[in-house]
């Protein structure tokens, strides 16, 4: 029976090869590209110019010193950390009323909604920034954080909502259940035994807005002239910027969601994945 | 408890009012600003014509939709491929998943730069090239001169960056077949490949067309990535989308390029929703 | 006064019917079992009285005082989970201190309460672990210790036992049984179980499609059904039913004729497996079956074309295919309405 085959050692071992071979590929593949960012990022900007890199590269910190005091960077950076603060704070607090909600109710419309929430994924969100850039002049929110995180909340919410919807789910009700047998009202519930629970996974739902507003480009670079963030002054400054200040840049886009991601890479797999079906 | 009446309604209305002011009006808006004459007016199809009309516009489309046809393909079958590794992996699977996917949380236009910085002339392409003797010296790879360059450079940036996106909701869905079947097709006889074809597929199918619609309406939005490889050489649709907003300053026919990507998107959702539909009424 | 009056309770859910006008009163310090399969409406019931679900029609009154508005904190109960709903992010003690502490009882009085029920509860060796640290029938302790602690006037309990294996529940049954009894709190306990039923309560609530059929103590229940569901549901092996065909002067059961039973219509023959001997005259059948069964036999036979099991006693073997003739112990038969399933007394 094929089935043998399996326990053949020799088909095993081949097999096992195969396995770590494409795991170690795929890795590279991944990792490489970043390294060389890195490598880019800390280097002397003569080098970053230089031909050809070197096999082993020096470390020097020139390049970012040349990129934290470019002319308009600093105050980039701040505005990206707002705006994505912003977007982070509006979508939890729209997003996981509304996820728990889906997650404990059943009532007439939640099928209706849920389907709208699905449905603003198939439009292109950040197209939203063309209609609302006269709007915000009249309202004085253009150029604005505000204005550019409400953008960017419209982009977060709808995953916010839905992971939030399915971290609830993951949360008994008979816990709620027992809370309000042995005193506690509706609120009380929640607070003593749904939030303690959930903490982690608004958590990193929230990470997931803040990263979503950090990287966005398109509607940053249309909303934003005086006040802009780092992707839209990255993305405008394309034409003259030298390429030290370029991959400086890509790195302080990068960096913070490395790590960001990484901490709460747990709740995140399983949490997208089921958010996404 | 009595509540439970109105307290759903209470918790979606902030969510609602707003994606109500925040999603449909100005998408609404958008197809008014298109159709509205400059300086206002009756319906008119003036930015239309001048969309239509721009050099441009021919190779956006073209250039769009070639990039999209082929990464998303592309980006599919890696992404199977990778899946499937993941779930093949006894141990250390969550240490390669979160490899895997880290290219999710970086930035389009990151992506880009990331890029530029292998295919840039002083860059890493050039320097491993000539340090194994294939060329004399640093060549210029991103020249508008070479088209398929460009095209080839957007292309492995993208898949590069954006197969995690589908990685992540394959691993999800491969999660959910049960083992069972596997063992039960192996028994019956079934090779690896076959146990691919004949349990994976066809059970992967709603994760599959979740994955694909989403990838392919973010396909058509490609901007960042192109502007940082090919900067003005390498047209798309959105691109010419922000240069008619930000650098003619002309809502209007901005407006009219928003509203054709956004018609392409929800037309391909509908032609992905449809082709991939739940035929047998089968759920993993 | 902890007493309970269910009055005209319905219930439906959508469209569907799961609870039908339902009235019960349930004495102070009684402990009530609601037994019934899955959909018998035992479980809505029960959370009905909890207050976690809101009855379409009828009330609900405790200790004399109508209930039916109010949420679960306010009505006075604690109940105890199927799958026992200990919070995961709180170490044993702080479960059960919990009910406690929302009604800000002191620190001392708190720690006294609980060292007590997880005393009761043989579990005070825990109380520091958190319930990923203990097993299933360590944290369905803790679900029971948690309700005792905050003295409740009436407990209700929720099958509680039916996750547990089957040795340790009827470890479990016992112990309950002795925790419960020395509480003395009004108990209403739902299960599927009617050993379990038999064993704990004081009166046992048989229902079925969202009624009760027969509230009664578990002798009445088992020797007097109501009804022929009654009758089948309860007892392991179940009653054999024949039917029978009233003649004149008497009632002819496959050949065998028995006195007359009041009132008209068809009727159906009842009784238990072990309510029969072997006799000289009789019910007489086939052996199709002998499962010795270590303190009798079951002999399952086949009586003019019907299944009926006897429980012998073991000193003659019985072969299958012999034929053996049954006499019903004449105070065990019962005779139930063929249309109305009705038992005719």
């Amino acid at each position: 029976m094929k089935a043998m085959s399996l326990r053949n050692p020799v088909i095993r071992r081949n097999g096992n090869f195969l396995i770590g071979t494409a795991v170690v590929t795929a890795c590279l593949w991944v990792l490489v590209p970043l390294y060389f960012l890195a490598v880019n990022a800390l280097s002397s900007p003569k080098a970053v110019i230089g031909f050809p890199k070197p096999a082993v590269p020096q470390f020097n910190l020139e390049s970012v010193h040349f990129f934290a005091t470019y002319e308009g960077v600093a105050t980039a950076l701040l505005n990206s950390v707002l705006v994505a603060g912003l977007t982070m704070v509006l979508a939890i607090g729209l997003g996981a009323p509304a996820g728990y909600a889906l997650a404990r109710f059943d009532f007439p419309g939640k099928s209706a909604f849920r389907l709208v929430v699905l449905m603003t994924r198939a439009f292109p969100l950040p197209l939203l920034a063309l209609p609302l850039t006269v709007l915000y002049i009249r309202t004085g929110l253009d150029d604005t954080a505000l204005g550019l995180a409400f953008v960017h909340t419209t982009l977060a919410l709808p995953f916010s909502i839905l992971i939030t919807a399915s971290l609830f789910l993951s949360i008994p009700v008979e816990l709620e259940e027992a809370a309000w047998t042995l005193g506690c009202t509706r609120i009380g519930a929640f607070r003593h035994i749904v939030l303690p629970l959930a903490v982690p996974g608004i958590a990193a739902s929230a990470v997931f807005a803040f990263v979503t507003s950090w990287n966005e480009v398109f509607a940053a670079a249309v909303l934003t002239v005086q006040h802009r963030t780092l992707t839209a002054f990255l993305l405008q400054s394309l034409d003259v910027s030298p390429l030290p200040l370029k991959f400086a840049g890509a790195a302080a886009l990068v960096l913070p969601t490395l790590i960001f991601l990484f901490a709460v890479r747990k709740y995140l797999f399983s949490l997208w994945g089921i958010a996404n079906r | 408890m009595r509540e439970t009446r109105w307290l759903p309604y209470a918790l979606l209305l902030p969510a609602t009012a707003f994606l109500l002011a925040f999603f449909l009006l100005p998408f609404i808006e958008v197809a008014l600003n298109a159709f509205t004459p400059k300086g206002g007016g009756p319906f008119s199809l003036n930015h239309f014509r001048t969309m239509i009309g721009d050099w441009k516009f021919g190779p956006a489309v073209r250039n769009t939709f070639v990039l999209t046809l082929i990464i998303v393909p592309l980006q599919t079958i890696l992404a199977l491929a990778l899946a499937n590794l993941v779930m093949k992996v006894q141990r250390r699977a969550d240490v390669l998943l979160y490899i895997l996917t880290i290219p999710l949380g970086i930035s389009d236009l990151a992506a880009g730069l990331i890029w530029l910085a292998i295919f840039e002339q002083t860059g890493y392409l050039n320097s491993i090239l000539s340090g194994l003797g294939v060329i004399p010296g640093p060549q210029t790879i991103l020249s508008y001169q070479n088209m398929w360059v460009l095209f080839a450079a957007v292309i492995l940036a993208e898949v590069w960056r954006a197969t995690a996106i589908m990685l992540v909701i394959l691993v999800a869905g491969m999660g959910l077949i049960p083992r069972e079947y596997y063992e039960a097709a192996e028994v019956f006889g079934a090779s690896a490949w076959k146990r691919f074809l004949r349990i994976t597929l066809p059970l992967l199918k709603p994760s599959l067309q979740t994955a694909l619609i989403l990838r392919t309406i973010l396909a058509f939005e490609v901007f960042a990535i192109v502007a940082a490889l090919a900067g003005t050489n390498l047209q798309v649709l959105m691109g010419e989308t922000y240069a008619w907003q930000f650098d003619f300053q002309d809502n209007g026919v901005a407006s009219a390029y928003a509203l054709l990507i956004l018609a392409i998107s929800v037309g391909f959702t509908v032609l992905l929703l449809w082709a991939l539909r739940d035929r047998t009424g089968v759920r993993a | 006064m902890a007493d309970i009056d269910i009055i005209g309770v319905a219930k439906t859910f959508g469209s569907y019917q799961a609870l039908k006008t339902v009235d019960m009163h349930i004495a102070d310090q009684e402990f009530m079992v609601l037994l019934g399969a899955s959909g018998s409406g035992k479980t809505t019931l029960l959370r009905i009285i909890a207050g976690l679900e809101y009855a379409n029609a009828g009330e609900v009154r405790i200790g004399g005082h109508r209930v039916d508005h109010l949420p679960p904190r306010s009505r006075g109960i604690a109940m105890v989970f199927q799958n026992y709903a200990v919070f995961p992010h709180m170490t044993v003690f702080e479960n059960i201190a919990f009910g406690l502490r929302m009604q800000k009882i002191l620190n001392t009085e708190v720690e006294r309460r609980v060292k007590r029920a997880a005393g009761l509860l043989r579990i005070d060796q825990l109380l520091s672990r958190y319930s990923n640290q203990i097993s299933g029938g360590q944290r369905q302790r803790v679900a029971v210790a948690r309700a005792l602690a905050v003295e409740p006037a009436v407990l209700l309990m929720d099958e509680p036992l039916s996750n547990l294996d089957a040795l340790l529940r009827l470890e479990m049954r016992a112990e309950l049984k002795g925790v419960l009894q020395e509480s003395r709190t009004t108990t209403v306990y739902v299960t599927h179980d009617q050993v379990e039923a038999m064993s704990l309560a004081d009166r046992i609530a048989v229902m079925h499609e969202g009624g009760i059929v027969q509230a009664a103590s578990a002798t009445e229940v088992y020797r007097d059904p109501a009804t022929r569901f009654v009758g089948s549901f309860i007892g392991s092996p179940p009653m054999n039913f024949l039917p029978a065909e009233r003649q004149a002067g008497g009632v002819a059961v496959v050949g065998r004729t028995f006195p007359a039973v009041a009132g008209q219509g068809a009727l159906e023959f009842g009784i238990r497996p072990e309510d029969v001997v072997r006799a000289a005259e009789g019910l007489r059948g086939k052996v199709r079956v002998v499962e010795p069964l270590g303190p009798h036999q079951l002999v399952t036979l086949d009586i003019d074309g019907h299944l009926f099991r006897a429980v012998i006693e073991n000193d003659h073997k019985i072969a299958p295919g012999e034929t053996l003739v049954l006499a019903p112990r004449a105070d065990r038969i019962r005779w139930f309405d063929r249309a109305s399933g009705a038992a005719i007394h």
